[in-house]
């Protein structure tokens, strides 16, 4: 298993640790739920150094154009997007947040589980590119998330970028304790929030953060918790190979609008699949974890499953996200059963996100 | 926290004070830490029988979701319904507060010694 480079610095704070992605990484250093409210109420500091960082330079935007489902021609230097990459079936190779660095230069990050998965896949698409670069740099960064509504002003004195004018789905380089660091104002939490790349030692920088007032170090566990409030997908749950971004309601991602890009064929033949992901929310403290099945109410066939469960921290409601056959007629308000170890459920089906974060 | 010594232990990380007749059983600290935060237990009725290894219960954590295996046959006699509302008694206080349910044990098959279980979880 591999350790990031703030292995020393978990262990010094009593981390518990789980297997993620090939990883040993934190899972919580306390309480998880505590860590949870840090991050909605305060700031929460996480290690997600797991994660894998790819540049690719030279035609990169024709490139990626035609790598990707998106279009990241159109976006600006220095602004990020969130996009997949499918295969020639349409099916998600991965999720993906590109940053554009330059004109002629872009950062991808994608999850650590799918590192060779995403490298390999971009490598057999440069044959019409060949002034095209990419650069698998994931052993080169170590990347932090300050995640939480005080980040902004915890973080803002300690860099001498301009916090404010950083818009969110942005990045600037900036120096940080002395240390050359990229900053992104994206995250994985729903909640305002920074990631920090950092090449180096990222440990002083680590505890520079930690010592900062309200500021707690987080574990995957709330990491978990906080996206799935958030509505957001994980990869290995409400995404992989055999679903296309529509299953996920992520078809406007896609740019039908772009000549040719990998997986076009396939996606524009079919955007109506037999199952898409559905919010539920169900009351009481018994949540349906992943693989739970789903009925409709007094039925004995199973229309799908839950792809992620909790007993929502925020919410004190059960939540989950559940890939379900779609032609069953279901919508906003829809009852549905989960069959939690041999006891039905009530779940409704509700809009997403289950939380959103006040502006 | 160590393993209290007056205390005998299951391989499915239970504890067990026994007095007289009535053995009061819990999750040591090391199952409740590996649970992680628990959220959620459903304990059995009070009256409803216990059978040795038998599933009588459930403990969820906000990542998983722990069984609670009786460790005798008995009576379950009583049920710590504080942790209705206060699951998370498990974790701060998994040999006092969070105790789990009471047996009135009609067996008493062989348990561990606190070295024991000290050593089956490498403390």
């Amino acid at each position: 298993m591999l350790n990031t480079l703030l292995k020393a610095e978990h262990d010094k704070l009593g981390a518990s640790f789980t297997e993620f992605g090939g990883w040993e990484m934190p899972v919580r250093y306390g309480s998880d739920i505590d860590e949870h409210h840090s991050v909605r109420t305060g700031c929460g500091l996480f290690d997600i150094s797991h994660m894998a960082e790819i540049r690719v330079t030279g035609e990169a935007e024709d490139f990626l154009d035609y790598a990707l489902i998106s279009k990241l021609s159109e976006i600006d230097n220095g602004r990020a997007k969130y996009t997949m990459i499918c295969d020639d079936q349409g099916g998600i190779i991965d999720d993906l947040i590109v940053y554009r660095l330059d004109d002629d230069e872009f950062m991808i990050v994608a999850n650590a589980g799918n590192q060779h998965q995403v490298v390999e896949a971009l490598n057999s698409r440069l044959a019409n590119f060949p002034d095209t670069k990419v650069v698998d740099e994931s052993g080169m960064w170590s990347l932090i998330a300050m995640q939480g509504p005080k980040t902004k002003e915890l973080l803002g004195p300690l860099v001498d970028v301009d916090l404010t004018v950083l818009k969110y789905y942005s990045i600037a380089a900036a120096v940080l304790d002395g240390n050359d660091v990229f900053l992104a104002r994206t995250g994985y939490t729903g909640e305002d929030g920074f990631e920090i790349f950092v090449s180096g030692n990222p440990s002083s920088i680590w505890q520079l953060l930690l010592s900062q007032e309200g500021v707690s170090a987080c574990g995957l566990a709330c990491r978990d918790t906080l996206r799935l409030e958030a509505g957001m997908p994980l990869y290995g749950h409400e995404l992989n190979k055999d679903l296309t971004p529509f299953a996920a309601n992520l078809g406007k991602v896609i740019r039908f609008d772009k000549p040719a890009f990998v997986g076009k064929e396939a996606l524009d033949r079919d955007k109506h699949p037999e199952q898409r992901l559905f919010g539920l929310q169900g009351d009481g403290r018994r949540a349906a974890r992943a693989d739970y099945e789903i009925f409709l109410p007094g039925e004995t066939e199973s229309i799908g499953k839950v792809t992620s469960g909790v007993l929502s921290p925020t919410l004190q409601v059960p939540i989950a996200l559940a890939l379900l056959d779609s032609n069953t007629g279901l919508e906003i308000g829809s009852e549905v059963e989960a069959d939690v170890r041999g006891t039905r459920i009530f779940y409704k089906v509700v809009e997403l996100p289950f939380y959103k974060r006040g502006r | 926290m160590a393993n209290p010594e007056n205390l005998k232990y299951t391989k499915e990380h239970e504890w067990l004070l026994i007095e007289d007749d009535i053995a009061t059983v819990g999750i040591t600290k090391y199952a409740a830490d590996a649970l992680g935060e628990i959220v959620y237990v459903d304990l059995p009725k009070v009256g409803s029988e216990a059978a040795h290894m038998k599933i009588c219960g459930e403990i969820e954590s906000t990542k998983s979701v722990g069984e609670l295996y009786a460790p005798m046959d008995g009576e379950i006699t009583e049920v710590n319904s504080a942790l209705d509302q206060a699951p998370d008694r498990v974790n701060k206080d998994p040999f006092g507060d969070g105790w789990l349910i009471k047996i009135r044990y009609t067996s008493l098959p062989d348990f561990l010694s606190s070295t024991e279980y000290d050593a089956l979880v490498g403390e």
